[in-house]
């Protein structure tokens, strides 16, 4: 059955209120019926008690003097203020003495209790006659009458066949009963009351809070990702949760913008050749036909595309390598036989730009790796420090040395170029296609760094940067391990 | 002191099975390399490719990695059991450092990486059709008056020695050993110095040109050529 409740319903805190109410409510009256039900027992007992006491005393008096002492006596205690009931009447129903004018009729066929309270009217109350009348049982339709009064009675028959009532209102007890039902109400109603307090002052906060938090999500998500969730400074697990959530955000902001930057450097470094390529070829085709013309515009053609062939594999392999590349081609790799093939095969160029390069090899260095891969790391990171070594204000140099310390291997690569003063722009140097001259003139497509870096993650060991007094120092550092 | 030449390399004809499902990429191959001379056969399956290069007479396979039907890499594993060595070139759009290590073991005896330069391919098959004609016996290789030998280490040239540093030995002997062949930059740096990477900067034409002025500088005519486009050729006159 499908219950369409109101919109406030449909909130965690309202419905976990309204639980709650109901089953206070619920205990409340448990306990307040049993609560009554104990007093009233008590109540009872007590009348009872009280007027067995009366009976017993109202018998010595008969003891001591029969009848006439017994009557004077009740007479004399039905005149006090808030008396008991009294009553003597002689076989017949005649009233010999005492305060009752009616009786529910039955009462005084009956020896012993009266289990049920019955209704009676005191003299006083209604014109007096020297007969007991009959008082009717109330009825639904009758409301009971101002005069007429509940009560329980002991009814004794004496020797000589005269019949003696002691009772005992029960008007107390009833108002007593008034007071809890009434006790009874206001606490609910107060419970009731607090219940809504409580439920505006905390459910609604909380409720109010989760629904700022998924507002600010619901922007974010519309796109704005420097919004932030806010944070009440509680401390609480809104705050900590709103705390997580926003430095996800971060992450994610920071990926993202990771990926813009990719993005527009891919666009850059990919679309600016394939543009030209395409001018080139257009050029060609709207120039006179002309051999030579034509096989050079082929040949540069060709060459562009080399090259961005080149930007995509070295794009293939940083992704491959960063996706956690899993490799069989891993094996044991003397480091120095590496370091040694790398700078040998430079060397040539290093001394045809006029760069001194010295090699400082520790023996015996071997790892488990990837030969290829730290060569081609190594070969890009030499490659660099050639080019960079070119701005040294002395003889540019370039210092290549292997070193193995307690706890790691590193391959360092020293240039006495212009380096990079600020630590920010080292860092930023080995993102992808960042190239920290805005101007893209050096040639190489940015990717040489990032690369040797995913080939240093594959490898468990970290790319470091690091200023080299002048110049740049660029460090591989391998874990040092055990095996081989 | 730098000699450029657009001559085409090699002149014998050699009889080439391409096995490709790319019909475009077949019929480009078909086309160039018959344009350079050599016969050339399509297989556009694996299954037909193993039957044509189990019966046929080729001196070369050009097998595509993913084939429908038979993987290229079966191929030749099959051809190899059956004691069939003709050469094997595989193509592959894979280019994982992993991959070229299983198609090698495989029995592959080159491996390219799709997008390749044709000169690329067309140097690496000329190269793996003469290794079978292999010079491995000879002791000492002669090129015009250039000689090298391999036992003693030593190279001259119009009788006069010449000094060379080891890896220049090396290289020379390869660029010898394939003689009036075209010798790509990325082969030398396989063969020479046993990497497979792509240098950021061109490393092998600094080599060339040390090695080129000691054969060179001194003597009337130029042996080490450079092939636009393509790459090296060693030749004489």
């Amino acid at each position: 059955m499908a219950v369409s409740l109101p919109p406030i319903f449909k909130t965690t805190a309202a419905r976990l209120s309204a639980l709650y109410l109901l089953l206070f409510a619920v205990c409340a009256v448990l306990l307040v019926l049993y609560m009554t039900a104990l007093s009233a027992r008590m109540l009872a007992s007590q009348t009872q008690d009280t007027i067995e006491e009366e009976m017993q005393s109202l018998g010595r008096a008969y003891q001591r003097g029969g009848l006439p002492v017994l009557v004077r006596v009740i007479g004399q205690r039905s005149r006090q203020p808030g008396a008991n009931l009294y009553l003597i009447t002689d076989p017949n129903g005649r009233i010999l003495a005492g305060n009752v004018q009616s009786l529910e009729p039955g009462v005084l066929e009956t020896d012993g209790w009266t289990e049920q309270p019955f209704v009676y009217q005191r003299f006083g109350e209604v014109a007096e006659t020297g007969v007991l009348a009959e008082t009717p049982p109330p009825s639904a339709d009758e409301p009971p009458g101002r005069m007429r009064h509940a009560a329980m009675a002991l009814v004794l028959r004496l020797p000589n066949q005269m019949i003696m009532l002691v009772g005992r209102d029960l008007g107390e007890p009833e108002r007593f009963r008034a007071v809890v039902r009434r006790s009874l109400m206001l606490a609910l109603g107060m419970m009731g009351l607090g219940g809504l307090v409580i439920w505006f002052f905390v459910g609604r906060r909380a409720l109010k809070r989760i629904d700022d938090v998924s507002d600010a999500s619901r922007r974010i998500m519309a796109g704005d990702l420097t919004r932030r969730l806010p944070v009440s400074g509680a401390g609480d697990e809104f705050d900590r949760l709103s705390e997580n959530l926003n430095a996800m955000l971060t992450r994610i902001a920071s990926l993202n913008d990771g990926l813009k930057q990719v993005s527009a450097n891919i666009a850059h470094d990919l679309k600016t050749p394939l543009t030209r390529l395409r001018n080139r070829a257009e050029a060609a085709l709207a120039a006179e036909p002309d051999g030579a013309g034509y096989r050079a515009a082929l040949e540069s053609t060709i060459a562009e595309s080399d090259q961005l062939i080149k930007t995509f594999n070295a794009i293939l392999m940083i992704a491959r390598l960063e996706a956690g590349y899993s490799s069989e081609s891993v094996t044991p790799v003397d480091l120095g036989a590496v370091v040694r093939d790398v700078t040998e095969l430079y060397e040539p160029v290093a001394e045809e730009g006029g760069v001194g390069m010295s090699v400082d090899v520790a023996e015996g260095i071997t790892i488990r790796g990837n030969r290829e891969l730290i060569a081609q790391a190594l070969s890009n990171v030499v490659d660099n420090a050639i080019k960079y070594s070119a701005e040294a204000v002395e003889k540019p140099a370039v210092a290549v040395r292997l070193e193995r310390s307690a706890d790691e291997i590193v391959l360092s690569v020293a240039d006495n170029g212009k380096g990079i003063p600020e630590a920010a722009d080292r860092e930023r140097a080995t993102e992808r296609f960042v190239r920290l001259e805005q101007s893209r003139t050096q040639p190489g497509a940015g990717l040489g760094l990032s690369l040797a870096k995913a080939v240093m993650i594959f490898h468990s060991g970290r790319l470091e940067l690091a200023p080299a007094e002048p110049g740049l120092s660029v460090r591989l550092v391998f874990p040092q391990k055990r095996d081989p | 002191m730098t000699s450029t030449t657009d001559e085409s390399s090699y002149s014998e004809a050699m009889k080439i099975l391409v096995i490709e499902d790319d019909r475009d990429a077949a019929h480009y191959l078909q086309r160039a390399l018959g344009e350079a001379g050599h016969n050339v056969d399509v297989a556009g399956d694996g299954e037909t490719g193993f039957v044509l290069a189990d019966a046929g007479e080729y001196d070369v396979l050009v097998v595509d990695r993913m084939l429908p039907r038979r993987d290229g890499l079966s191929v030749i594993a099959g051809l190899r059991s059956r004691g069939n060595a003709v050469p094997a070139l595989i193509l592959s759009a894979l280019g994982e450092v992993d991959d070229r290590v299983t198609g090698l073991r495989a029995g592959g005896d080159d491996y390219l990486t799709k997008p390749y330069a044709f000169s690329e391919l067309l140097a690496r098959i000329e190269v793996l059709a003469r290794r079978v004609g292999s010079k491995d016996a000879e002791t000492t290789y002669r090129v015009g008056d250039l000689e090298l030998d391999r036992l003693s280490h030593t190279v001259r040239r119009a009788g006069k020695e010449i000094t060379l540093q080891p890896r220049e030995f090396r290289l020379l002997e390869y660029l010898m050993r394939y003689a009036g062949q075209v010798v790509t930059r990325t082969m030398l740096l396989e063969n020479v110095w046993d990497y497979h990477f792509d240098p950021q900067t061109n490393v092998i034409d600094v080599h060339i040109s040390r090695l080129r002025g000691k054969i060179e500088r001194g003597f009337e005519t130029p042996v080490l050529h450079t092939v636009r486009g393509a790459g090296y050729m060693l030749r004489a006159g």
